[in-house]
């Protein structure tokens, strides 16, 4: 049986080195196709093709499942976040308690739609599926800080204080 | 590890602790910590140490009720103290030994005495990063008596006398589950803890993961002796970062103390546990779609049989309870079974962890005896419908359950009355909502999610959940008709009954529940035009208010 090399890294950019690590100690199995597309992601953001190749030969899966699996679960992003990242929460608590007025809010004040960054690639606007802080909803989430109780003002406040960075 | 090293651990936190004359206890849970818990802890430990007494300051899980964090809790009085900021810490210390800070201090009497807590019995005094307290209040004392004393039939015989049943919503009898999974042959058998809670609006497995992590261990170990499996995953939401970080450490800490891996207590059984990432997909939390994630793939259901207890990971026996299940293990196996027993309502043991939340003054997790009626949960417990508004309906069970109305809060929790409510138990969310909540626009909130999160691997839930969308789009938006309404319900039944798993079979529960307790809502839309609730954006035609 022919042994198997893995392939040689897309660049000498050191985050490489962390994404082979993932799948060295995994043994290059290709059960850990999403433990490794985590640390490319956590690593540079977000997952382009040339990373989705690189990992997909790297634990011999077809191109195709890699690609599916990228598509398949929302976590995954396939587009570069903007410096800053603003996330409401849209689970139910928040929901109930007015998380919808708070996306138009923040939509209306950036000019994109949700799931989208400024044109300048200043701000990302995303919406989560609860992220567990339900008792104080509604809940916004300002570059992965938990702020609860989030008003409109507050809200608006913030994005302010980032577009003029 | 032996039975004789634990207790020697157990004895020297206790000896330690007791050289403090005072516990501050500080709640750092994620609704806390938004709020600043970690500088009050800072400022605490500084004004401790400043105060010559002796003071012990401490982080630990969620202590409930977390509309009134941030939380501090002075043993051994047990004052209870809300709404604590930075600035507060040195009053704090300054009256330890005296009588407590007036300002600060916050009656939740009726808010605790009908609480029973076994699950989060140690929630609020222990740091969830310290093995040695977990050890301190009987830890792992229940794993390591069960690997020396008992056979594993006798562990199954113990959960099954105990009427447990899962707590991911299911309500599968859980020593049934073990059993089956037991007697499946195969040369390897693992051990799956499914901690994808998914349902927007729960919280009570990230709670129990990151504020007493080894409690899950322990009971995921305990089953795998009781199944004879080798090997376990936690699959656990990459949206709770903390929860991975706690339960990475919790790994670690079991590994070195010899309560993971293998000869345990110097036993033949050996067991280790990987955490596994969910990455943000609803469907992951079905049994089979969960293994498919696990083995890196789509998170797609596969019909059933066969069942994963005989056919799971890897096409191996696997053992798959929720964060909840587990944690309810090692009490049970402490306690015995008939001490489980004997809480709860006829058909429904135990306790049961909810997350309160929504239009009520209380919110946080609350744990309660099975057979509780919802009243006492709402108003007692959770202090009612905040002043100036009337309770409407209380969500229970999430995308996957019902509305359950006013005229029915006197129905005792359990699983079997729930699914008569048209609702399910689910994994425990609560949210109750209030007159300015329109139902019809609330069940096309579930429906627009079950929609997004609908797998797309069968047809009645891929094409149904957006065809039952649209309809209900149409009524928010006051352009339905009486005809959209049948169809709905019609919808309604193809998807439930012909769907492949539980996503598809629960996702017209919202609409069901809602249509059957609050139709005349839906009717004002399409009738009158008008929402009731005042949510909606009708646009009014001009024939009408002419």
């Amino acid at each position: 049986m022919p042994t198997f090399t893995p392939p040689p890294l897309p660049s000498d950019d050191k985050r490489w080195k962390i994404v082979n690590g993932t799948m060295r100690k995994n043994g290059f199995a290709r059960h850990a196709l999403i433990e490794t597309l985590h640390t490319v992601q956590s690593s540079f953001g977000y997952l382009d093709d040339d990373s989705i190749r690189f990992v997909a030969r790297s634990l011999r899966v077809p191109l195709s499942q890699a690609y599916g699996v990228v598509t398949f679960y929302h976590y995954f992003t396939l587009k570069p976040p903007g410096k800053h990242t603003l996330t409401i929460c849209a689970g139910t608590a928040c929901y109930i308690k007015g998380a919808d007025k708070l996306i138009a809010a923040a939509e209306e004040c950036l000019g994109v739609a949700h799931g989208q960054t400024t044109p300048d690639g200043q701000v990302s606007l995303t919406l989560a599926r609860c992220v567990g802080a339900c008792s104080r909803a509604p809940v916004v989430l300002c570059d992965g800080e938990v702020a609860g109780e989030a008003t409109r003002e507050q809200m608006l406040e913030q994005l302010e204080r980032w577009a003029v960075e | 590890m032996t039975i004789e090293e634990l207790e020697q651990i157990a004895a020297s936190v206790r000896r330690e602790n007791a050289a403090y004359d005072y516990e501050v206890n500080v709640c750092m849970d994620l609704a806390c910590a938004s709020q600043g818990a970690d500088k009050l802890k800072e400022a605490l430990l500084k004004s401790a140490e400043t105060s010559g007494k002796k003071v012990l300051v401490r982080r630990t899980g969620c202590m409930g009720p977390c509309s009134h964090g941030p939380l501090v809790r002075v043993d051994p009085d047990e004052t209870l103290y809300h709404k604590v900021h930075a600035g507060h810490a040195r009053a704090i210390v300054a009256g330890l030994g005296g009588p407590p800070v007036a300002e600060l201090q916050c009656d939740l009497n009726e808010h605790f005495d009908s609480q029973v807590r076994v699950v989060l019995e140690n929630a609020g005094y222990i740091d969830p990063e310290k093995i040695d307290d977990y050890i301190a209040r009987d830890g792992y004392k229940a794993l390591l008596t069960v690997l020396t004393e008992m056979t594993p039939s006798g562990v199954i015989h113990r959960v099954t006398e105990s009427g447990l049943r899962g707590r991911g919503g299911g309500g599968y009898p859980t020593g049934l589950k073990w059993s089956t999974v037991a007697k499946a042959v195969g040369d390897m058998k693992y051990v799956v803890c499914n901690g994808d809670e998914g349902d927007p609006g729960a919280f009570m497995d990230r709670s129990v993961m990151e504020g007493d992590p080894h409690r899950v261990l322990e009971g995921m170990a305990i089953a795998a002796y009781a199944v004879g499996a080798g090997k376990g995953f936690i699959y656990v939401r990459a949206e709770y970062p903390v929860a991975v970080s706690r339960l990475t450490t919790a790994l670690r800490e079991a590994r070195r103390r010899g309560l993971l891996g293998n000869n345990i207590c110097n036993t033949p059984f050996s067991f280790d546990i990987e955490i596994r990432l969910g990455a943000g997909a609803f469907v992951c939390g079905e049994e089979t779609a969960l293994i498919a994630s696990i083995e890196g793939r789509r998170g797609t259901p596969k019909p059933r049989p066969p069942y994963p207890a005989m056919s799971g990971l890897w096409g191996k026996p696997t053992l798959i309870n929720n964060v909840e299940t587990y944690a309810n293990i090692a009490p049970i196996v402490r306690n015995g079974g008939r001490w489980f027993f004997n809480m709860g309502s006829e058909r429904s043991k135990g306790t049961k962890v909810f997350a309160l939340t929504g239009k009520i003054a209380n919110t946080g997790l609350v744990e309660v005896p099975m057979g509780i009626k919802l009243r006492e949960i709402i108003e007692r417990i959770g202090g009612g419908v905040p002043a100036g508004h009337t309770f409407k309906a209380v969500q229970t069970g999430g995308p996957s359950g019902g509305c359950i109305p006013a005229e029915m809060l006197d129905i005792g929790v359990s699983y079997d009355a729930l699914l008569k409510m048209g609702s399910i138990m689910g994994s425990g969310g609560m949210i109750v909502m209030d007159d300015t909540s329109c139902m019809v626009n609330v069940a096309r909130f579930f429906v627009e999610f079950c929609m997004t999160e609908s797998c797309g691997k069968c047809i009645p839930c891929r094409a149904g959940t957006a065809q039952m969308f649209t309809l209900l789009t149409r009524i928010c938006s006051g352009t339905g008709t009486m005809k959209d309404l049948e169809l709905l319900e019609e919808l309604c039944s193809t998807v439930k009954e012909a769907s492949l798993c539980g996503l598809g079979q629960t996702a017209p529960n919202p609409v069901l529940s809602t249509l059957k307790y609050f139709r005349n809502e839906y009717v004002e839309h399409i009738v009158h035009k008008r929402c009731p609730a005042g949510v909606c954006a009708i646009q009014v035609p001009a024939e009408v208010t002419a």
